[in-house]
């Protein structure tokens, strides 16, 4: 009762006395008062301002790692002048299709460290950029099917719990009473167990890109949409700006977070890296009521889904595993992923494929992302993320912040170096070595 | 009351009368209607509530376009929800109901949103529900969540009734209308492989729906007359109830078929075609305006093909709105029928005068709908402003035509606007030469124009595919024009009107939604859901688009579009998996000598898709360790055999073949004598361990190489490449051989004793002649060919012994006979990898990719003195550190104190963090030898820690053993009993 | 997608596994005194192009060649197909 009354008058005064400082301020006081004014003081989310000649931080690239970045330059770390250049509209390219996983649940140390300090910056993202991303943390279960398969989830889950994560291993019949519409009776793997992330869940991916960008604006960050870097510039061997199809612009440094398109951007700075451009796909089927709790992935083929609160079953499966630019795929990577899912839970059989999309993935030559300077001097790049950069959001954008404000990487991100694969120190989830695709 | 009487005109079976109940209600329809069709003609109006707001819906289209009329069909073992009451075929004792609505669908209690919808318009979720943080979770997202979703899944198993076919052809035609038809007919004479298909249940497309004449007979009766020209060409598919879903690269398309009452249910079909025709006419759009979602309002062709296909006359009132001439073909049709036509209400100022008998309002619009569960009147307004109310019970309307081009645009091709009918047509940048669009779907509106399309563009593919045309007779028709002025939304009035009617958008959201600053046509998509419904916005994505242009001052063209992407219709998931569900999902491997281990009662296990006999158990045997241990124990005191087929086998043959396997190897085989075997370690060409196993030189040139079981595959293909893209030039030969030859493992100290007496006396086995690491071709059992080694895995004295399979299983059983005065018993994987253990031997556990020769303590067997595979990047520094990975033993302080796999490790007084994590236990079990637990794992600087003492965490599993550090070769150490 | 073998005529992709860039043909010298760096950018270092791509690919379930397929890889387009070994053999002449 007590903390109910807290609560409200905290609540109030929030309300109360943010609104004056912000462009666009949003909460349910400002909604039911534009109910009520027939919706007509809704301001722009984030400005479409000038450009200006020269700026502290360009960040090439407006999905979710660049408006991230752009975010926590200007709130962490202060740095006032900065732009996000985008070739066409923000949040078009890999935020706005993907399956909207977040987890922490990876096996290597670097990896497991990292992915789980985004993953508390998720559970206070909403209230940092007011915005509602939809931040669900319902869980996310990876079955496993054999005893090597369980000996690894064993290791993964050690590296959880050593790396402060949360992770629990469940066996069959904990597993048969949260879902018990999965196959146990006619699998040609049957279920064994399963690694268990509570703290695991979905996020709305366009509110992510949304969010930062009005997130951003409001600190002063210029978003130029439809601006497409055709070039650098350079003097003396130092990059000193680009030029883009809305003319030159100077800044002190630039970064880049282009995912799949990271090898087109930096070939204009003569620069082949060690990553292969993916397609990946992913499903949704029509809206349906609600069925799948939490987020589960199968172990014996490449598939994991969720239930959107909208109620289409979003899932996904492997890349094709060729070289793509085209955004979309085969049939037969559909057909893969549905036999996957229906070995997993045969009760979506009925459920009907709604849309398909297909992304461009950058796949690295371990599995694992770049974020490091290069070579040339102001210069520094994002990239590598392979199909899990959606999760790494927060992480990224706050660990290339670091380096770009401050010249040198975040403990977090120190070992994502662009020559670890030049000096042997290759950080590879899967020990699958110098092949991008089957990563 | 229902009412039966049809019009004389239609393609319906009136002499068929069929019972189906609609929300709980009896109605009686004939053969060959839809569900929809159906409805209207029992005046049933009010057939949904909307996804959103629950305003309450009636039946809009005649097509699969259908965004409003979505119910859930019952049938006996499941239910079909989000099914289009506009394409399900009527059947005797169909059950249907309405969804979304809560009690009932006349009272619904959740329209009780759409007094809020002020406050709940597009995106409003983004702007609220984030405080407290905990109630998203708890509170806020599982309302949404149950209000949200339109149908329910059951929960029962699927029945497995569907199935998967590939079809083949030199055209595929997508679509039976008039271009499909004469694109068939002028393709099927001249000779070459074409498949007609039809997404409806009857063929003839748009012409289904019309009355007038083609070549002195009705329109149907023309379909008719031509199919039947069709169906006598044996080179002709024709398929129905078919949807073309998806076209991917390389002219393949994906089809799903629909069975009527049979076992099977759908059929999916994968097409691979060298050329295709997309006939897919085109769909009409939508005007919006106040109230524009009332039940009554359709498009005005739908109700010309109400009216002439399934003969519904029950409409009452009739008005028309329209900005085309397409519209007065309905209302000239409505005339004939008697019905009554209140009038056209034209945006034009000069139409054409069709029919004296239709009064025509120019230059006006219809501004609002009035009824609450149905439509009653409209308010319209000309140009002086005048305002005029109409009584009417249905209004068609038509904002023009979208050319049906969806398909077209799967595979990249972007569409591309055509001012001339004010629609998108098919990019002419085709990507792809498989596919073209062809009569009304590339933008050819009158019939006369659609044939000679089809015309010209069966003659270009004929040509292209260097066949010549057949004499052919095309149909003689008039020409005639398609006018339509632009006229995308009603301004006036500040009451919703609605673009997308499944997802609830009004042109008020588009508004808002561009105030916000979502100005692409993506944003718009995704911050309004306009089209994302399962009409996939066939019947409102142009008009938001149009609306969003009016906005931001620019043409459609400059605004863009959004691409189409498959599936063109919703399709089950079941349906693209077809039978390869349970135990079909994927094949089960079975070792030479599974029917003898099973008949013994093996138990088994899976090891990739094989199935392996994981251990025998005998009788009195209740645990699984019993038998694994006794087995153990068996082999270390006497003899065992053990089945081993599964490890990959290569067959290396060629005069250049010692060079080759010296090359992909990392240690030695420059040297290797004829008659011997050695280990190979087989790297990446990153330096890292790919694989290892044996390769045996039989002969001079023939050698066999041998695979740990889950690499046989890729071991196989590194080799092919080595060999075509790297050492073209080199003379050798590779085949797999793993399915041609098992292998059995028979090892302990009596297996000499076992050997002498299976092969045949010319072959001699003693330790002189037959040393360890020996192999040659034999022969067993009087004559059988085999091939022996003397290799092992579990450290004792062991042979493996290659026969042909289809000896394996009596090889089994002849082994158990003759080696019963040594009490040979069989082993299997348990027992196999307790034993490697004990030996310290590295397996898949430790071959995890990210394992170095050096990290398996065998850095040295690294040749610097040749070219292999691996051998420069290994020595890259990270993977020379110190501190780096290596492999030891590990035996539990208490020896009863489990070592668990996958436990990390540290040193004894350091906490548990990332920073002092020293490694990880890949392999343990209970050695039934040492009467202890032990381990293998990698641990930092592990060789110069022997005799430590180190903590092993395992925190996942809540538990915590203490071990020391020592050579994880646990038994024989100096291989001794190898060489005995 | 259908590859057109050069033997066998038009397959299905399913029967092909994918490996990578074909300058995976042109493994270095290893007694260079900068092998090291040479075989790091050979296996590591990828041009990545959106365009025209010289590719190898398996053909696991036929005939187990090796093909190089000179693929578009933002329209998919395949314009030529031929077999590893040919292309080897020809770079080597070239390199004599």
């Amino acid at each position: 009762m007590l903390l109910c009354k807290i609560s409200f008058s905290k609540l109030l005064t929030d309300l109360l006395k943010r609104k004056d400082a912000h462009r666009m301020y949003y909460n349910i006081l400002k909604l039911l008062k534009e109910g009520f004014n027939d919706n007509k003081g809704w301001k722009k989310t984030w400005q479409n301002p000038e450009i200006k000649k020269k700026y502290d931080v360009i960040i090439i690239g407006g999905g979710g790692h660049g408006l991230a970045t752009a975010f926590y330059l200007a709130k962490e770390f202060n740095i006032k002048n900065i732009a996000v250049l985008e070739k066409k509209w923000i949040g078009g390219g890999n935020v706005g299709r993907n399956t909207t996983i977040i987890r922490s649940n990876y096996l290597l140390n670097e990896n497991e460290a990292f992915y789980e300090f985004s993953l508390k910056l998720w559970e206070t993202l909403e209230k940092q950029i007011n915005y509602n991303a939809m931040v669900s943390q319902r869980g996310v279960l990876n079955v496993f099917h054999s005893d090597a398969q369980r000996d690894s989830f064993v290791r993964r889950g050690n590296s959880m719990i050593i790396n402060g994560a949360d992770a629990e291993l469940y066996d069959v019949n904990k597993i048969k009473s949260i879902y018990p519409f999965l196959d146990y009776n006619n699998a040609r793997f049957p279920i064994k167990g399963g690694l268990f992330q509570k703290r695991g869940g979905t996020v709305r991916h366009d509110a992510v890109a949304w969010g930062y960008a009005h997130g951003a604006d409001e600190l002063g960050v210029d978003i130029i949409q439809n601006c497409e870097v055709t070039g650098f510039k350079f003097k003396s061997g130092t990059c000193v700006g680009v030029k883009t199809s809305k003319g030159d612009i100077l800044a002190n440094k630039i970064g880049c977070a282009v995912a799949g398109s990271t090898s087109v951007l930096m070939s204009k700075a003569n620069m082949n890296l060690p990553l292969e451009s993916h397609v990946l796909q992913a499903f949704v089927s029509e809206s349906l009521k609600p069925l799948i709790p939490g987020v589960i992935t199968f172990g014996a083929g490449h598939f994991y889904i969720s239930q959107s609160d909208k109620g289409g079953l979003v899932f996904g499966g492997d890349i094709d595993g060729y070289n793509s630019y085209a955004q979309r795929g085969g049939m037969d990577m559909l057909e893969d992923v549905c036999e996957g899912g229906l070995a997993l839970m045969p009760t979506i059989g009925k459920a009907r494929l709604l849309r398909m999309w297909g992304g461009i993935m950058d796949m690295s030559m371990d599995g694992s992302p770049i974020i490091d300077k290069t070579h040339i001097k102001g210069l520094y790049l994002n990239a590598g993320w392979c199909y899990g950069g959606f999760k790494a959001t927060p992480a990224s954008g706050w660990c290339f912040a670091h380096l770009l404000a401050k010249g040198d990487s975040h403990s977090l991100s120190e070992n994502f170096q662009l020559d670890r694969f030049k000096n042997g120190y290759m950080i590879d989830e899967k020990g699958q070595g110098a092949q991008p695709n089957l990563h | 009351m229902t009412r039966l009487t049809r019009n004389k005109s239609s393609l319906i079976n009136t002499h068929k009368t069929l019972s189906f109940v609609f929300d709980g209600k009896k109605y009686k329809g004939f053969e060959g209607d839809t569900l929809a069709s159906a409805l209207l003609a029992n005046d049933v109006k009010l057939i949904a509530r909307s996804f959103k707001y629950h305003r309450p819906r009636g039946i809009i289209t005649s097509g699969s376009h259908e965004p409003n009329a979505l119910v859930e069909i019952t049938r006996d073992n499941y239910n079909e929800p989000n099914s289009k009451a506009t394409t399900v075929e009527l059947y005797e004792g169909l059950k249907a109901k309405s969804q979304n609505c809560w009690p009932s669908l006349k009272f619904d209690m959740m329209s009780i949103n759409d007094k809020f919808s002020n406050f709940i318009g597009a995106g409003f979720y983004y702007k609220t529900f984030m405080w407290p943080s905990s109630f998203w979770e708890k509170i806020y997202e599982p309302l949404i969540r149950k209000a949200a979703g339109l149908g329910k899944l059951s929960r029962s198993q699927n029945n497995g009734n569907s199935e998967k076919g590939f079809l083949h052809c030199d055209l595929l035609i997508i679509g039976s209308g008039p271009s499909g038809l004469i694109s068939a007919y002028i393709a099927g004479l001249a000779g070459i492989k074409v498949i007609l298909i039809e997404e409806d249940y009857i063929f003839g497309g748009s012409l289904n729906n019309e009355i007038f004449k083609i070549s002195n007979m009705s329109a149907q009766d023309w379909v008719q007359s031509i199919l039947k020209e069709i169906r006598k060409l044996p080179n002709v598919r024709c398929i129905k109830n078919t949807s073309v879903i998806g076209m991917f690269d390389h002219g393949i398309f994906g089809a799903i078929q629909k069975l009527k009452q049979n076992k099977i249910e759908q059929i999916f079909w994968k097409i691979m075609s060298k050329k295709a025709l997309l006939c897919s006419g085109s769909l009409e759009r939508l005007i919006p305006f106040q109230n524009n979602d009332l039940p009554g309002i359709m498009l005005s062709g739908s109700i010309r093909s109400y009216l002439n296909r399934w003969g519904v006359n029950n409409f009452g009132k009739v008005l028309l709105f329209t900005n085309n001439d397409d519209t007065y073909l309905t209302a000239l049709d409505l005339i004939s029928s008697g019905i009554n036509l209140i009038g056209v209400v034209d945006t034009r100022d000069n139409p054409k005068i069709f029919n004296s008998k239709i009064k025509v309002y120019k230059s006006s619009q219809v501004v609002n709908a009035k009824g609450k569960f149905s439509l009653k009147g409209v308010d319209i307004v000309n140009q002086e402003g005048k305002i005029t109310h109409l009584k009417c019970d249905f209004l068609g309307v038509s904002g023009g035509w979208n050319p049906n081009i969806h398909l077209s645009c799967h595979t990249g091709v972007r569409p591309e606007w055509n001012e001339k009918i004010h629609a998108f047509v098919a990019g002419k940048k085709n990507i792809s030469t498989h596919l073209k669009t062809v009569g009304s779907a590339n933008g050819k509106f009158s019939l006369n124009e659609c044939v000679l399309d089809a015309e010209k563009q069966v003659l270009e593919i004929l040509s292209d595919l260097k066949m010549k045309p057949k004499k052919y007779n095309l149909p003689k028709i008039k020409e005639q024009s398609f006018e339509i002025d632009p006229f995308w939304f009603v301004k006036i009035g500040s009451q919703r009107k609605w673009v997308d009617l499944q997802n609830d958008v009004t042109v008020k959201d588009i508004e808002m939604a561009y105030a916000e600053n979502f100005r692409s046509v993506e944003h718009l998509k995704r911050y309004t859901t306009l089209g994302m419904g399962t009409d996939q916005g066939k019947t409102s994505n142009v008009t938001g688009l149009a609306i969003l242009a009016s906005l931001s001052n620019k043409s459609i063209p400059d605004v863009g579009t959004t691409v189409f992407r498959p599936p063109y219709v919703p399709l089950s998931i079941e349906a693209l998996v077809g039978s390869s569900i349970g135990k079909n999902f994927k094949p089960t491997r079975l070792t030479p000598t599974h029917n003898w281990a099973r008949d013994y009662g093996a138990s088994f296990t899976e090891t990739g898709l094989w199935l392996r006999a994981e251990w025998y158990s005998q009788k009195n045997e209740n645990h699984w360790r019993m038998s694994v241990d006794r087995e153990v124990n068996s082999v270390r005191n006497s003899v065992g055999f053990c089945d081993v087929s599964t490890l990959g086998k290569i067959d290396i043959q060629g005069k250049d073949a010692l060079e080759f396997v010296n090359k992909v190897y990392c240690n030695g085989f420059a040297k290797l004598p004829v008659g011997k075997v050695r280990y190979g370690l087989m790297l990446r060409e990153d330096g890292i361990v790919m694989d290892d196993g044996t390769t045996a030189r039989m002969t001079e040139n023939h050698f066999i190489m041998t695979t740990t079981t889950v690499n046989a595959e890729s071991v196989y293909r590194h080799l092919e490449f080595c060999h075509q893209c790297l050492w073209p030039e080199m003379d050798v030969h590779l085949i797999s051989t793993t399915d041609a030859w098992a292998q059995i493992a028979i090892a302990g100290p009596n297996s000499r004793k076992i050997i002498s007496k299976i092969v045949d006396k010319q072959f001699d086995v003693s330790n002189k002649n037959f040393p360890f690491m020996a192999c040659k071709e034999i022969t067993i059992c009087g004559g059988v060919l085999a091939r022996l080694f003397r290799i092992s895995f579990s450290g004792e004295l062991a042979y493996e012994l290659s026969v042909p399979t289809q000896y394996a299983s009596s090889l089994a059983s002849y082994l158990m006979e003759i080696g019963k005065e040594e009490n040979i018993i069989p082993y299997g994987t348990e027992a196999l990898g307790v034993m490697r253990i004990e030996k310290g031997h590295a397996a898949g556990a430790e071959l995890n990719g990210t394992i170095s020769a050096l990290n398996l303590n065998m850095g040295k067997m690294v040749s610097n003195k040749k070219d292999s595979i691996g051998m420069i990047l290994s020595k890259r520094e990270g993977l020379n550190t110190l501190d780096g990975l290596r492999l030891v033993g590990l035996k539990p302080i208490k020896a009863n104190n489990q070592l668990i796999s996958g436990s990390h490790l540290f040193a004894l007084d350091d906490k548990i963090n990332p920073k002092n994590d020293l490694g990880y236990i890949t392999s343990s079990c209970y050695s039934p030898t040492l009467k202890s637990y032990i381990a293998l794992g990698f641990l930092k600087n592990g060789c110069n820690r022997h005799g430590d003492k180190i903590k092993i965490s395992n925190p996942i599993l809540g538990n915590e053993a203490f071990a020391e550090v020592c050579n994880p070769i646990f038994v024989d150490a100096n291989g001794e009993k190898l060489r005995a | 997608m259908i590859i057109d073998h050069p033997l066998l005529g038009p397959r299905d992709i399913s029967e092909f596994i994918y490996l990578g860039d074909a300058t995976l043909l042109n493994r270095p010298n290893w007694d260079d005194k900068k092998a090291e760096d040479n075989f790091y950018k050979y296996l590591y270092l990828r041009e990545n192009v959106a365009g025209m791509h010289k590719e190898l690919w398996f053909h696991q379930q036929g005939d187990r060649s090796w093909l190089v397929i000179s693929r578009n890889t933002v329209t998919h387009e395949i314009i030529k197909v031929e077999l590893a070994t040919e292309i080897k053999k020809k770079l080597e002449k070239s390199n004599d």
